[in-house]
């Protein structure tokens, strides 16, 4: 397992110098003088030659690259246009609201998914599980910004129960509690769907099996061939898909933070893209795609803990 | 020398089967490919589930390709004395903060995001289908240069990439198609990869060889059709990402720009006016909703129909 995991982790370095360069090279797509943009309508050619050579702009691509990495690796992500602060600082404030959003979702999708995919496959070709499956194609073919808004609307206008939006604290007050319900529902219909359907698939194929033909020959109770036999297998692919699906919710959250204005990174950075405040939108998506990779990585772990099968592959 | 494709892939629907086979009733002899077809289109037509699927986009077809008729007023006209009406019997939708008509916008609309699924994915195919076919077949450096660039476009979460190329790109319709197209390149070149690797093994390939022919006879001809079932049912599936995506885009503000009569965008608009007038809030999105439905539900009908080992 430690020589799987230290392989996982090398293999890493490629792609995260992939991302890096991926999100260097966008952002040199965009037209226009960054050094003209940060000094603004008033400045002489003077002060913007001085701020692009401050800021590495007349050097070479390759340099400037080098230079990103180089700042990257120390934590520096560049100054944003707008606030003048660091880029990281910003970040580092954000992260928080963002992060427990998304673990929220998945717990609750997870919560929600399973007790669902169990449902159906238990009651395989009736209109339970036809019902079920309807709903969940529904959840999955619904924007979630729509949901967001028609929640917010009926639970926080007509139903005054909960907060409209923005965020009153951390999960674990009250008031903070209540905030994080409407975005924390809309981030999590889509995976609780997906999950719900993966689940009841991988039931019905498990029952399949050889092993659980022997369990009820030898007499089991169906329910405990159901839980002992068929679920602890039947999880393994939903367990991946939730982790997946969790880093999923970081890009889903940039829309749902917009919608709840939600003080989060993925709002920030919808933002700094209409200022057309670059270093942000920057630093922004390398963060989100740093997660999104370790969280996989994470994930191919624990899958590999939970089915020996894997590593030896 | 007449080389059957199908005979020896895992696919139900290029299963082992004869050149021909006599019908039962005629006798008569038909090929192997109008079997498959007719199979296909058995299981798929007691699918209900993909015909309302198929019906629901067919009727979106229509009302894009006949807007201009269907429509009952222009899409961008204003009129400041029916601001936020609620739906009535002239304006069964109600109308918007400027007073245009909501279903004609919605009707419009759906040439937009028609447009935008079908060019975006069609992007995303044409990219990531190519780069597949030639990653999978030849094998080696060129596999290994190809996969490496995807797993770096797969590391950006959700629609965080395309987000990030419309940044840089500026906002716009464009733009956006773009931009989700290329973010489905990765997706496409996987998939067709991975099935062309198990197709390459395959005895009528080392035949098609044999026989003296060229890569690209081999990968257009032997290679491209027998890759075209899963290629099917993902494109759907795909298109309903890709508007769900596009409508994501539009309604931060990053894809079609006022007075454009684009369903996300509508949304980001009403929201403003949520307390006093909702119907801005329920059509559009209703409308993103239906048409994202039906892709999802003909791609999972699709999905029974050509792989009915998946179907549980």
């Amino acid at each position: 397992m430690f020589r799987y995991i230290i392989r996982r982790l090398i293999l890493l370095i490629p792609i995260l110098l992939g991302v890096a360069l991926a999100t260097f090279l966008i952002m040199q797509l965009i037209p226009g003088d960054p050094a003209r943009m940060m000094a603004g309508l008033t400045a002489s050619e003077a002060d913007i030659t001085a701020i692009r050579v401050r800021l590495g702009l007349d050097q070479p691509l390759h340099i400037q690259f080098w230079e990103f990495l180089k700042g990257l690796l120390q934590g520096d992500l560049g100054t944003s246009l707008r606030t003048r602060r660091p880029v990281a600082v910003e970040i580092s404030e954000r992260f928080f609201a963002t992060a427990s959003l998304a673990v929220m979702a998945i717990v609750t999708s997870i919560a929600m998914s399973i007790p669902l995919g169990i449902f159906a496959a238990r009651r395989h070709g009736t209109w339970g599980d036809n019902l079920s499956m309807l709903v969940a194609m529904f959840g999955i073919s619904a924007p979630s910004f729509w949901i967001g808004l028609l929640l917010m609307y009926y639970l926080a206008y007509v139903l005054p129960i909960l907060p409209p939006s923005g965020m009153y604290g951390p999960p674990w007050t009250w008031v903070g509690f209540q905030s994080y319900i409407l975005p924390t529902i809309t981030l999590s219909i889509s995976s609780t769907a997906i999950l719900a359907r993966l689940t009841r698939s991988s039931i019905l194929e498990i029952l399949r099996q050889d092993y659980i033909r022997t369990a009820r020959s030898k007499g089991l109770a169906e329910r405990f061939v159901l839980y002992r036999h068929a679920l602890r297998n039947a999880l393994i692919p939903v367990i991946t898909l939730a982790g997946i699906q969790l880093g999923a919710l970081l890009g889903g959250a940039v829309v749902v933070e917009t919608v709840f204005s939600w003080p989060g990174l993925g709002r920030y950075v919808v933002n700094a893209i209409h200022f057309r405040d670059f270093p942000v939108v920057q630093g922004g998506v390398m963060l989100f795609a740093l997660c999104f990779v370790l969280i996989n990585l994470i994930v191919d772990l624990l899958y590999a803990f939970v089915d020996p099968r894997i590593r030896y592959e | 020398m007449q080389i059957d494709k199908a005979n020896s892939t895992s696919d139900p629907l290029v299963q082992p089967t004869a050149a021909g086979v006599p019908a039962q009733a005629t006798g008569k002899w038909i090929s192997s490919h109008q079997t498959k077809l007719s199979d296909f289109w058995r299981r798929f037509r007691r699918n209900r589930t993909a015909v309302i699927g198929l019906v629901l986009i067919f009727l979106n077809l229509t009302i894009a390709v006949f807007a201009p008729l269907i429509a009952p007023y222009d899409p961008y006209e204003q009129n400041w004395r029916n601001r936020l009406t609620a739906p009535n019997s002239q304006h069964w939708f109600g109308t918007d903060e400027h007073g245009r008509d909501q279903l004609s916008r919605i009707v419009w609309g759906t040439r937009i995001s028609l447009s935008i699924g079908l060019i975006s994915v069609s992007i995303g195919l044409l990219g990531g289908g190519l780069l597949g076919l030639i990653s999978g077949y030849f094998g080696g450096g060129i596999d290994n240069t190809i996969m490496r660039v995807m797993d770096v476009m797969m590391a950006f979460p959700g629609v965080l990439m395309a987000m990030a190329l419309v940044a840089a790109l500026g906002p716009g319709l464009y733009n956006v198609m773009i931009a989700v197209g290329v973010w489905s390149i990765p997706l496409f070149s996987r998939l067709v990869r991975g099935t062309v690797l198990g197709l390459k093994e395959n005895e009528f390939i080392s035949a098609a060889r044999a026989i003296g022919c060229g890569n690209a006879r081999i990968i257009f001809v032997h290679v491209l059709p027998n890759t075209i079932a899963p290629i099917l049912v993902f494109t759907s599936l795909r298109m309903a990402t890709a508007l769900l995506s596009a409508a994501a885009l539009s309604f931060l503000g990053l894809g079609a720009q006022p007075p454009q009569p684009d369903w996300g965008a509508m949304l980001s608009q009403g929201r403003a006016h949520i307390h006093s007038s909702p119907h801005l809030m329920w059509f559009p999105g209703l409308a993103i909703m239906v048409l994202v439905l039906s892709f999802n539900m003909l791609g999972d009908g699709l999905r029974d129909a050509l792989d009915p080992r998946l179907k549980n």
